[in-house]
């Protein structure tokens, strides 16, 4: 089974997930601070900073994209409910 | 009508030389934003303010009185006299008559703070030439001939969107929000009406308070201005001795008394509540072990003893706040929801949170006090701890375990976890 790393800056905690997980399956069990809302990819409250492996992300699908700019995201920023982490390691936080 | 009243039907009034209130009186407002309650109704201030070349309006009003508002400032200026808008905020009690203010003076720009441009394609749809937006910065000025404007940036006071305007040569400040209340009276200036100081800290409390990291920085860009007057956009304009106000916000944004410990230990508070003694004595675990770890200062409070308002001041300054509660019939008790549901009025964010607590059949209380604490932004980073009735003395250790890795946390002193999601007994974790 493919899979990726991802770690979660603010509880210092590293997950080992099946490659294609989206962050949201994961960040939540164990315990980190990003917070959702509508979990659709259109409210925005879930947007959260990479820190490091960006690269190893998805692109952002149309809708996000839009999302993120409604929402004045910065660069580096992308939607944890959206984000599917494709490999290698990925370094994220809230905000 | 008294003769004391400044606010006659139809009328602007003169707040400074060629400075007028355009703004409308809504006196039978009892409830506002539903959080909010007025004793005094509100108003929903607007001003003129006139220079050799030209007139700005800054903010608007309620829809629904758009009628005074146009009537007051038509009374002042002409249309094509208008040479800039401002909205200081965008909420709909200042933004109410902005569509027809745009159309009746179709020459004048739009001057907003650059996080109002989404709330702006919110409010009007499709109906604004981009072109007639000026997304303001530090640098911007709107000359109007004699005096100018510019503008603070003041985000989160109370929205993301919020900013005050600065007439430098007049020492006239625009304030918003900020320094409002929801207090109507046709004496309009705070030396005139009557005694409007609850009103005002009840809006800070209740509008302010959980933005008070926003009105620290705001107050460092207003307290060295040279302040004559200030021209908020609700309740009294203040006139007389207005750094009164600046000063006391400062008051309600500081801490009555010094947490002792903020500066050399982190915070953490566990509040409990026990039927029959074993969420309590969990509590008592947790707090025995926090308490090992150096740098942290426990606290542990029943909440059968204590009210939210007190407990929410707590709450503040702390850096951590653990819940124990039992489930009774399928849910956490109602001391505990009503603690959690009053921390909407101060700032949580980021601060670290976890849940505990005995149970009889199911235990649902601690994963919902979990999913609340995340919702209110909390990090949670450890699951919490749930014990079947009576805590055996390993379960204590359990507990006290729990204490001891969230004061870790707490200090940085926990170190990274590593979990892998792809090991079949990591569907359990």
């Amino acid at each position: 089974m493919p899979k990726a790393q991802v770690t979660f800056e603010d509880i210092e905690v590293t997950v080992t997930v099946p490659a294609g997980t989206r962050l949201i399956e994961v960040s939540e069990k164990v315990g980190a601070g990003i917070t959702y809302g509508c979990r659709e990819g259109e409210c925005g409250t879930c947007m959260m900073k990479i820190v490091g492996g960006s690269e190893n992300l998805a692109n952002p699908s149309v809708l996000e994209d839009k999302v993120l700019k409604e929402n004045f995201a910065g660069i580096g920023n992308r939607l944890a409910c959206q984000a599917q982490v494709l490999g290698g390691h990925v370094v994220v936080r809230p905000g | 009508m008294s003769l004391a009243d400044a606010v006659i039907p139809g009328r602007p009034v003169a707040v400074a030389p060629g400075v007028h209130w355009v703004g409308a009186l809504d006196p039978e407002m009892r409830q506002f934003d539903i959080i909010l309650r007025t004793a005094n109704g509100t108003s929903y201030n607007a001003y003129a303010v006139r220079g050799h070349n030209g007139v700005a309006v800054i903010d608007t009003v309620k829809e629904d009185f758009a009628g005074d508002f146009f009537a007051r400032l038509w009374a002042c200026c002409k249309p094509e006299e208008i040479r800039a808008i401002v909205l200081n905020h965008l909420e709909p009690d200042h933004s109410g008559a902005l569509p027809e203010l745009l159309a009746a003076a179709p020459q004048a720009p739009l001057y907003i703070s650059r996080p109002a441009l989404g709330m702006l394609k919110g409010l009007l749809k499709d109906g604004l030439d981009p072109e007639r937006i000026v997304a303001v910065t530090d640098d911007t000025r709107v000359e109007l001939g004699g005096r100018s404007l510019r503008f603070l940036p003041t985000p989160y006071l109370h929205w993301p969107d919020t900013q005050c305007t600065w007439v430098e040569e007049d020492g006239l400040l625009f304030s918003g929000d900020v320094f409002g209340c929801h207090f109507c009276d046709a004496r309009l200036f705070n030396d005139r009406a009557g005694d409007f100081r609850f009103s005002f800290d009840y809006y800070y409390q209740h509008i302010m308070r959980p933005f008070r990291e926003f009105v620290l920085q705001a107050l460092a860009l207003i307290e060295p201005l040279p302040i004559r007057l200030i021209a908020p956009a609700h309740g009294p304009v203040l006139r007389d001795h207005p750094q009164t106000y600046v000063r006391r916000y400062r008051q309600l944004a500081e801490p009555l008394l010094a947490n002792e410990a903020a500066g050399r230990d982190k915070t953490l508070l566990v509040f409990y509540i026990s039927a029959y003694g074993n969420t309590a004595r969990m509590a008592q675990a947790v707090r025995d072990g926090a308490e090992g770890v150096e740098g942290v200062r426990v606290s542990l409070y029943d909440l059968v003893g204590g009210e939210p308002g007190p407990f929410a001041d707590l709450i503040e300054e702390a850096d951590g706040l653990l819940f124990g509660s039992p489930t009774i019939n399928g849910d956490a008790v109602k001391p505990v929801w009503d603690l959690l549901s009053s921390l909407t009025l101060v700032k949580v964010k980021g601060k670290l949170g976890g849940a505990f607590g005995s149970y009889g059949w199911s235990g649902e209380a601690v994963g919902l006090i979990e999913d609340r604490l995340r919702g209110l932004k909390l990090r949670v980073p450890r699951s919490g701890v749930k014990v079947k009735l009576i805590p055996t003395a390993e379960e204590l250790a359990e507990c006290a375990g729990f204490g001891r890795d969230l004061a870790e946390q707490l200090v940085g002193r926990a170190g990274p976890r590593h979990i892998d999601f792809t090991a079949p007994q990591a569907l359990s974790a």
